[in-house]
């Protein structure tokens, strides 16, 4: 019952928001070549799904955001489990990492680009860049978060080190994992598409966006291009919770929610 | 049989336990009782080798402890933070067989058998926070059980449940030791409690440093039933000694 209501609201909300669009376009508020009514956004984005040379770009975006997410996590994740498992290492590294951790990564895009070009290198180094803290530093929390009793438990049955990582603090931190890994696939869609705008040719759905806003009368086509980055990121999120609702019933907030 | 020689235990500065000399043979069922606070817990996990003993030393059949001793189970109070919310009942279960090299099929049936033995037969598949918390506390108590273990560490094990559902688990208790003949060390603050369930209790003093104040065999028939043991006399003068004793 309170998800229906919750689907309602959401869908109440988009239809205003929508409808204020729309409204303040038609009403010739402001000229409709800065922004065109949102009916004819939606018209326009939904016709670019049967546009072949747009759909290979937003292919390309999303390669590069699935590798550099994937590249993210596969250094986050193990790198998180030993920093939050041996306070030696994390002593160590700690310094450096709140050193980067700061630095703005859209920052790094021309740095990146003069170092690797504009090509898929340099999208796949940002987005792993960028996507790296949130799964780190969730990893490093959620290891540190571990009941110490679930701990005792385990190692009261005779159970090693080693078993209480597998065992016991590893399936505690895999939601922290998921979590992490879902705000960095909305940073990675972030990167791709900002690198791509930046950079400015190759292809991509930031690439059309940048070459849409470079024409005249291309602001329809500019909006088209957010409503569909707007859209993924919509998809991908929900796709994640999902996921995460079906991996880990058990958590608090998901308990009798499957 | 349990040794505890000249047992001491300290948190930095501060003085937990105090040169506690105890002998606990094979198959008692001993209780320690005293205030909140008085290193109860402490002495627990100091058993259990979780806490490496500060002065005095912990021995088993001779042995000195030095880490977790094999044939070791404990039951903490918190049955929600000790039993695996991400494992069903029947793996939380079977969990500890693990280490025995058993079978997948016979962990599964060994923790199968142990949970009918609690009472618990037919909620194996289930999730221990889909079930109550007395049922949850059976859950942890058929853990422990499951491979056969011969000392049982027991930290308020009951201390969270409702009257009527905490009778229940100290006749199971009752039942178990009985059936088995393990050794149980039961850590409660509910002076009843200890009289009911304990062949002896054993009462600790108010910390800093708490030491030994009362070592009292129960000599009620080793039949007990909730109603009838708690209104014989010997149980009421026995509850007093040790309630004035843990009073001060």
């Amino acid at each position: 019952m309170r998800r229906r209501q919750e689907l309602l609201l959401g869908g109440l909300g988009v239809l205003l928001a929508f409808g204020v669009c729309e409204a303040v376009s038609r009403a010739g508020l402001v000229r409709r070549t800065y922004l065109p009514p949102a009916s004819e956004v939606l018209a326009r984005a939904v016709e670019l799904a049967g546009d072949q040379v747009f759909l290979d770009g937003l292919g390309a975006t999303l390669i590069a955001w699935a590798l550099g997410l994937g590249l993210a996590c596969a250094i986050a994740i193990p790198l998180g489990l030993l920093l939050g498992s041996v306070p030696v290492v994390d002593d160590a590294v700690r310094a450096i990492v709140e050193f980067l951790r700061p630095l703005p990564s859209v920052a790094l895009i021309p740095l990146v680009s003069l170092l690797l070009g504009s090509g898929t290198e340099t999208k796949v180094a940002l987005i792993t860049y960028a996507s790296v803290w949130p799964v780190l530093f969730n990893t490093v929390y959620g290891l540190g978060e571990t009941d110490p009793l679930a701990k005792d438990t385990l190692r009261a049955f005779g159970f090693g080190r080693l078993a209480v990582l597998l065992r016991v603090e590893l399936p505690a931190t895999a939601p922290f994992i998921a979590a992490g890994i879902r705000i960095s696939a909305a940073i990675a869609l972030i990167l791709a598409v900002a690198t791509e705008i930046l950079a400015g040719f190759g292809e991509g759905l930031g690439i059309f966006i940048a070459q849409a806003g470079l024409a005249t009368d291309g602001t329809r086509d500019v909006l088209a291009g957010v409503v569909w980055a707007g859209a993924l990121g919509l998809l991908i999120n929900s796709v994640l919770v999902w996921g995460e609702r079906q991996l880990f019933p058990w958590t608090p907030e998901h308990r009798g929610r499957r | 049989m349990l040794r505890l020689d000249s047992l001491g235990q300290r948190y930095g500065e501060h003085r937990v336990l105090h040169d506690i000399s105890l002998t606990v043979p094979d198959g008692q069922l001993l209780c320690v009782v005293g205030p909140s606070g008085c290193g109860k817990s402490t002495l627990l996990r100091t058993i259990a080798g979780l806490l490496p003993a500060h002065e005095g030393t912990v021995s088993i059949d001779g042995d000195p402890v030095v880490g977790v001793p094999d044939r070791l189970a404990v039951v903490f109070q918190d049955y929600g933070r000790s039993l695996f919310p991400w494992l069903s009942v029947r793996e939380n279960v079977a969990l500890p067989l693990r280490r025995r090299g058993m079978a997948r099929a016979e962990r599964r049936n060994e923790a199968e058998r142990i949970l009918e033995r609690v009472g618990l037969g037919g909620v194996g598949r289930r999730h221990p926070w889909q079930l109550s918390g007395g049922m949850q506390q059976r859950v942890a108590i058929a853990r422990a059980l499951v491979c056969r273990p011969s000392l049982l560490l027991m930290d308020e094990p009951f201390g969270s449940l409702d009257a009527q559902t905490r009778e229940d688990l100290e006749d199971l208790l009752l039942d178990v030791h009985r059936a088995e003949g393990t050794t149980i060390v039961f850590v409660t603050h509910d002076i009843d409690e200890s009289v009911y369930v304990g062949d002896r209790v054993v009462v600790l003093s108010a910390g800093p440093g708490s030491r030994v104040v009362l070592d009292l065999p129960v000599g009620l028939p080793g039949e007990r039933e909730q109603i009838g043991t708690r209104g014989l006399a010997e149980f009421v003068a026995l509850r007093a000694e040790v309630g004035r004793t843990v009073r001060g």
